[in-house]
């Protein structure tokens, strides 16, 4: 038997098919050929200067110039500043994602603003941030701290968590609201033990994405932590951080402090990973109960 | 026997927005029978019921008038307690919803809400009412689980038993088989036949035969309009509207 001939249109198809298939494929290979090249960039470079007394001695007499010592100074600065700026972000995020989803009646145009408020926050670029946060920090009388790069950190880090959270929160069924109203719940209750736990993996997943981009940022803390060769032992000290170290050991013209730059950078990436398994961890065990 | 009216509709009109969800409803619904509204969908039956526990709230547009008596206490009064009368009424809706946590906290969360802290009590409320929905026998070994895990007609069942568990007076159904196969509709009419010893029952269906099966009373609404109310009998063997009639002949859906 003879095949009927394949009619032209399928032959389009087919290789409509196949181009998309190959523009797909090339994508995601350059993608993870860039990830991969930056990482092994990173270690390839880093490596030799890679030592235990790098994460675990702060800058010694003349490290700048490629003498003793380690970062100990930013890595500490960096995971304070950091989980300080995303608590600090939680506390003011998780009630307006409460309250635009929850408490504000569907049509509201207060909740409509604040989404867009977030979306438009979400664009400003970090420096404008840095530069906001020197005006609080000044204004407050404070001086490049601390505490004045944990608030610039967190306002940075808010729009991020709060749009991340609450893309998750619009999922929850309003079913499933109403099923806690009609036993009794106010909305506070109902917010909190059923919409929270529903999309307590969310949530927490919009925290692991905001400590990601607050830990990696640099021109947000450049006024406002300021940077010190000790290690903080105050909120109203000066901290050291990673973004800043990487930026300041770049800068010098001694190879081995640059090649001291690129180990803070794969510090700096082995601890946004290492945050990033342990969230994962604890997301897997919280997606137990959600429905 | 002289029957007590339970709740008492007066006069009660739904807007959402321009359009008339109900229009004029006056109805008492009568204690400890089982009142089946019926009625072609999109006329009006699940806001009615939804009225009944304050779930169509006078909000996002939403304007309701008229009076809803429970008890003799009007439930629109906007000095009453909104959590006070929502206790007073247990939920199953069409398509169940069982809160994310274990089988044990579903049924504990109303419990706990309105003050119970005793474990050992919250332990005996939560098999007394599993065992009152018939769902104890199957899930008393794995109290733990996540109540997602059970079958969509067990978890109709645990959200029959949590609605009991915060001890209502009234149980509203909204059309609460439509979700579940055969054998569980079969189990969830059964139970709700059995609970109008105790409690008074409103069950929204589009089924007819269901509301054969269970009704003690009929309410028949069409487009917002409340046409017909009755004893079940009398409204199925001699509806007195022609709408009525044609609506359980199948002319009108």
């Amino acid at each position: 038997m003879r095949q009927p001939p394949a009619p032209r249109n399928l032959r389009r198809r087919k290789i409509e098919e196949n181009f998309f298939r190959v523009l797909m494929a090339t994508s995601i290979l350059i993608v993870i050929a860039c990830l991969g090249l930056i990482v092994g960039t990173i270690i390839w470079k880093g490596l030799p200067a890679l030592s235990l007394s790098m994460i675990t001695e702060t800058p010694k007499g003349g490290y700048y110039l490629g003498r003793e010592g380690g970062i100990l100074n930013a890595i500490v600065g960096s995971l304070y500043l950091a989980s300080g700026a995303t608590l600090l972000a939680v506390v003011f995020s998780l009630p307006i994602v409460l309250f635009i989803n929850v408490y504000a009646r569907k049509t509201s145009r207060l909740a409509t603003w604040t989404r867009f408020s977030f979306d438009v926050l979400w664009g400003v670029p970090s420096i404008v941030y840095g530069a906001f946060g020197f005006i609080i920090m000044i204004f407050m009388g404070l001086r490049a701290s601390l505490l004045a790069g944990i608030i610039t950190v967190a306002l940075l880090e808010l729009p991020i968590m709060s749009r991340a959270m609450d893309e998750v929160i619009r999922l929850v069924p309003f079913e499933l609201l109403e099923a806690s109203y009609s036993l009794g719940a106010t909305k506070l209750e109902t917010a909190l033990k059923v919409v929270v736990r529903q999309s307590l993996p969310g949530i927490l997943t919009a925290i692991l994405i905001a400590f990601g981009r607050g830990i990696g940022d640099a021109a947000s803390v450049l006024f406002t932590a300021g940077f010190t060769d000790r290690l903080p032992t105050s909120l109203l000290q000066p901290a050291a951080t990673l973004p800043l170290a990487i930026f300041f050991q770049l800068g010098t013209p001694f190879p081995e402090v640059q090649a001291r730059a690129y180990a803070s950078a794969a510090l700096l990436t082995g601890i946004i990973l290492l945050v990033s398994l342990l969230a994962r961890g604890l997301i897997k065990k919280y997606t137990r109960h959600v429905i | 026997m002289e029957q007590r009216s339970h709740i008492r509709i007066q006069n009660l009109s739904v807007f959402f927005g321009r359009q008339r969800a109900l229009k004029n409803i006056t109805i008492d619904i009568l204690d400890k029978k089982i009142t089946v509204i019926i009625g072609p969908s999109g006329c009006g039956k699940t806001t009615l019921l939804k009225c009944l526990n304050r779930l169509v709230e006078p909000l996002d547009g939403v304007k309701v008038s008229g009076k809803i008596f429970v008890d003799g206490e009007d439930i629109y009064d906007p000095k009453m307690e909104v959590t006070h009368i929502r206790k007073k009424m247990g939920l199953l809706s069409q398509k169940p919803q069982v809160l994310p946590m274990s089988i044990y906290d579903n049924v504990a969360y109303g419990p706990r809400l309105h003050g119970q802290k005793n474990k050992k009590k919250l332990g005996q409320i939560v098999e007394h009412y599993l065992q009152m929905a018939k769902l104890w026998e199957e899930v008393k070994d794995r109290l733990s689980e996540p109540a997602s895990r059970l079958s969509v007609g067990q978890q109709q069942r645990l959200c029959l038993a949590r609605g009991l568990a915060v001890e209502p007076e009234i149980i509203l159904g909204d059309e609460p088989t439509s979700a579940l196969d055969p054998q569980s509709s079969q189990n969830v009419e059964k139970r709700l036949i059995e609970l109008k010893n105790d409690y008074t029952v409103i069950v929204v269906t589009h089924i007819l035969r269901q509301a054969k099966r269970i009704a003690d009373y009929i309410a028949f609404l069409y487009m917002g309009e409340l046409i017909e109310h009755g004893p079940a009998e009398d409204v199925f063997a001699n509806p007195k509207e022609p709408r009525t009639r044609a609506y359980l002949t199948g002319e009108i859906s």
